[in-house]
């Protein structure tokens, strides 16, 4: 190989390296290593042990405890992923259909609490919620949709409720993204054959929306499954997902390797969910969408 | 009775008048063509017919009903739109079927007529391909399909074979009188191309700025064009200003000082239409006197654009064989009486 035609190979790896290295340096070995120590012994005299042992895995898939906390992380995702397909999905063909200023502005008034940070968002719940005033039962009695108050701080559906409004602009802006793609004339061509607008809507704009919804459900499935901020101040202690599980393990009780396991797993289940959607919706859409 | 008429058509956008005030009439089985360069109208035209744009004022009457207050949905046009606008996400048997679907038709029969007209365009075989895999010429017919499946009163055809490459749509455009024929649907084409309004259509209606310039059978409007926006529009031609000047022998058409020729007219400036293929060339000392600026070769003829007295004429000569003049060569043109409009010019 001529000096030229090295150099031309070498190149690439050139452009590429700051960017890999990066990667490698903040991703990869941090995964590694939470890996590895996942694999060590904790002691409450000794602490962390560099051996090599599956006790902490045991522990994780024999106690209920556990398994517990898991199914309720999928639980709380699902739910969030639906209502955010629900709410989303039509918040999102209504911004598409409006015209050119309110367009920008209501979907700035939907994107806009992206700037915000999730904590004070969070927060911003939790007042509503709990608190003093308690806002959310004031208002649900006085519209007489309930006779008691609810409890929604350290309850599932507190939590559920602050997700979903943490993470439907995520959906909104997928299914916006797709709707967008969608030639407007199509709409036209059903109609002038015949079809009614609830028909467009259900069998013409709905099915070329579905890979927006699609993806739009992963994003939101991963970001419920792995949040952190939103469990911690609604769910608090008391109801713990496998974030804050994690979470305490390593900072609370100090058991890092039995934190780590948590985490590792929670990483090794969503991947795999996420890749298992993933292959479903490309084979099935491939024919149809490129 | 005419199956459908526009009367005073007419839209307007705030202050800007898209269409004004167009009146048609198209007969039943008749394949009629909107022509004209972008912005014309002919667009806004169709969609006020299919129902898609309101009109300002005028009426539109199918059949003898007027559509005024009919959503689009109800009347029963055939639609082909130039993006095509397949479902993407049905089959093209599924895309024919909607149609019938939609008009609640029992399932083998909607399957006999899918199959019928698919095989009517040439796409039996394709029933379970998805329009992403296959070319434009088979999406536009399966389009074509979809929009004759329901047998429409009028088959309207926005654009429908510009995004075809030239050989492509050459041969669709033959297939698409072909069909048109055998089915004897009455149809609206909008195009800006004259090329293929004049192939397919046995009326074309030549529009500029919202209003109708003519109306007539192609041949007609080519060869006795009755503005001179039509006469540049559909095909080339040259507009030569002139004199008819009155001699001893009869009266002769000149142009810059040389006579071209004799011509039964009154005396006074005039301006000439000429199509190209029309002058004949002849020696340099007769007709008009021009040299050759440059001389293009077209496979089936030869274009020669000539410098004269009067300005740069366009003359089109056959490949027969014979010699053609080279660039920078002498001529002289001339042409027949027949061969030309002759409009004399008011207080030129």
């Amino acid at each position: 190989m001529s000096i030229a035609a090295r150099r031309q190979a070498a190149a690439p790896w050139l452009l590429v390296g700051p960017a890999l290295l990066l990667f490698v340096g903040v991703v990869l070995v941090p995964i590694a290593m939470t890996v590895l120590l996942s694999f060590h012994r904790w002691g409450q005299f000794t602490g962390i042990e560099p051996v090599f042992v599956l006790d902490n895995w045991i522990e994780v898939a024999e106690d209920p405890y556990f398994s517990e906390m898991f199914l309720r992380t999928f639980r709380i995702s699902v739910i969030v992923t639906a209502a955010a397909v629900l709410l989303g999905a039509p918040e999102a063909y209504v911004l598409h259909r409006m015209r050119s200023p309110w367009k920008g502005i209501f979907l700035l008034i939907v994107l806009g609490p992206l700037l915000i940070s999730v904590v004070a968002r969070t927060l911003g719940w939790a007042l509503l919620f709990g608190g003093e005033t308690a806002l959310v039962n004031l208002a649900l009695l006085r519209l007489g949709v309930i006779s008691e108050p609810l409890r929604f701080m350290f309850t599932e559906t507190g939590v559920i409720i602050a997700l979903t409004h943490v993470l439907v602009p995520f959906m909104v802006l997928s299914v916006w993204a797709a709707l967008q793609r969608i030639d407007p004339r199509v709409d036209d061509a059903a109609v002038s054959l015949g079809a009614s607008r609830v028909t467009v809507l259900w069998r013409i704009v709905l099915p070329q929306a579905v890979p927006g919804i699609l993806g739009g459900a992963i994003i939101v499935f991963a970001l419920a499954a792995s949040a952190f901020a939103t469990p911690a101040i609604i769910g608090g202690r008391r109801l713990k997902v496998a974030s804050t599980l994690a979470y305490d393990e390593f900072l609370n009780t100090l058991n890092w390797p039995l934190g780590a396991a948590v985490a590792v797993l929670l990483l090794i289940a969503l991947a795999a969910i996420i890749i298992g959607a993933n292959r479903i919706v490309e084979r099935r859409f491939a024919q149809v969408f490129e | 009775m005419s199956a459908l008429t526009l009367e005073g058509l007419s839209k307007r956008f705030g202050s800007h008048s898209a269409v004004d005030g167009v009146d048609l009439s198209v007969a039943e089985g008749e394949f009629v063509s909107l022509l004209g360069p972008s912005g014309c109208g002919k667009t806004t035209t169709l969609q006020m017919i299919a129902g898609f744009v309101e009109p300002s004022a005028g009426r539109i009457l199918l059949g003898g009903t007027d559509l005024a207050g009919v959503s689009p949905s109800r009347r029963g046009l055939g639609i082909v739109f130039q993006s095509y606008a397949l479902f993407p996400h049905m089959t093209v048997a599924e895309n024919v079927a909607f149609g019938l679907e939609m008009r609640r038709v029992g399932r083998s029969e909607r399957d006999r007529r899918v199959r019928e007209t698919l095989a009517l365009v040439g796409l039996s075989g394709f029933e379970h391909r998805f329009p992403r895999r296959m070319s434009g010429g088979q999406q536009q017919r399966v389009a074509l399909a979809r929009a004759l499946v329901i047998e429409p009163s009028v088959l309207l055809l926005d654009e429908p074979l510009s995004n075809l490459d030239a050989k492509l749509r050459e041969e669709m455009q033959i297939e698409l009188r072909q069909i048109q024929r055998r089915l004897g649907t009455t149809t609206v084409l909008v195009t800006h191309d004259q090329g293929e309004a004049m192939a397919l259509s046995d009326r074309v209606v030549v529009m500029n700025a919202g209003r109708v310039e003519q109306i007539a059978p192609p041949h007609e409007a080519y060869e006795r064009p009755a503005t001179a926006f039509v006469a540049s529009f559909l095909g080339k031609t040259n507009l030569l200003r002139g004199m008819v000047e009155r001699r001893a022998e009869g009266s002769v058409f000149t142009v810059g000082g040389s006579d071209v020729a004799t011509v039964e007219a009154p005396p006074g400036p005039c301006v000439a239409v000429v199509r190209p293929e029309r002058i004949a060339l002849t020696a340099p000392e007769e007709g008009l006197r021009g040299t050759v600026a440059a001389r293009v070769f077209q496979g089936s003829h030869w274009m020669l654009h000539i410098d004269t007295q009067a300005g740069p004429v366009l003359v089109i000569r056959q490949n027969t064989g014979g010699a053609v003049p080279g660039e920078g060569e002498a001529v002289g043109l001339v042409w027949a009486e027949a061969d030309m409009a002759l409009r004399s010019e008011v207080a030129a």
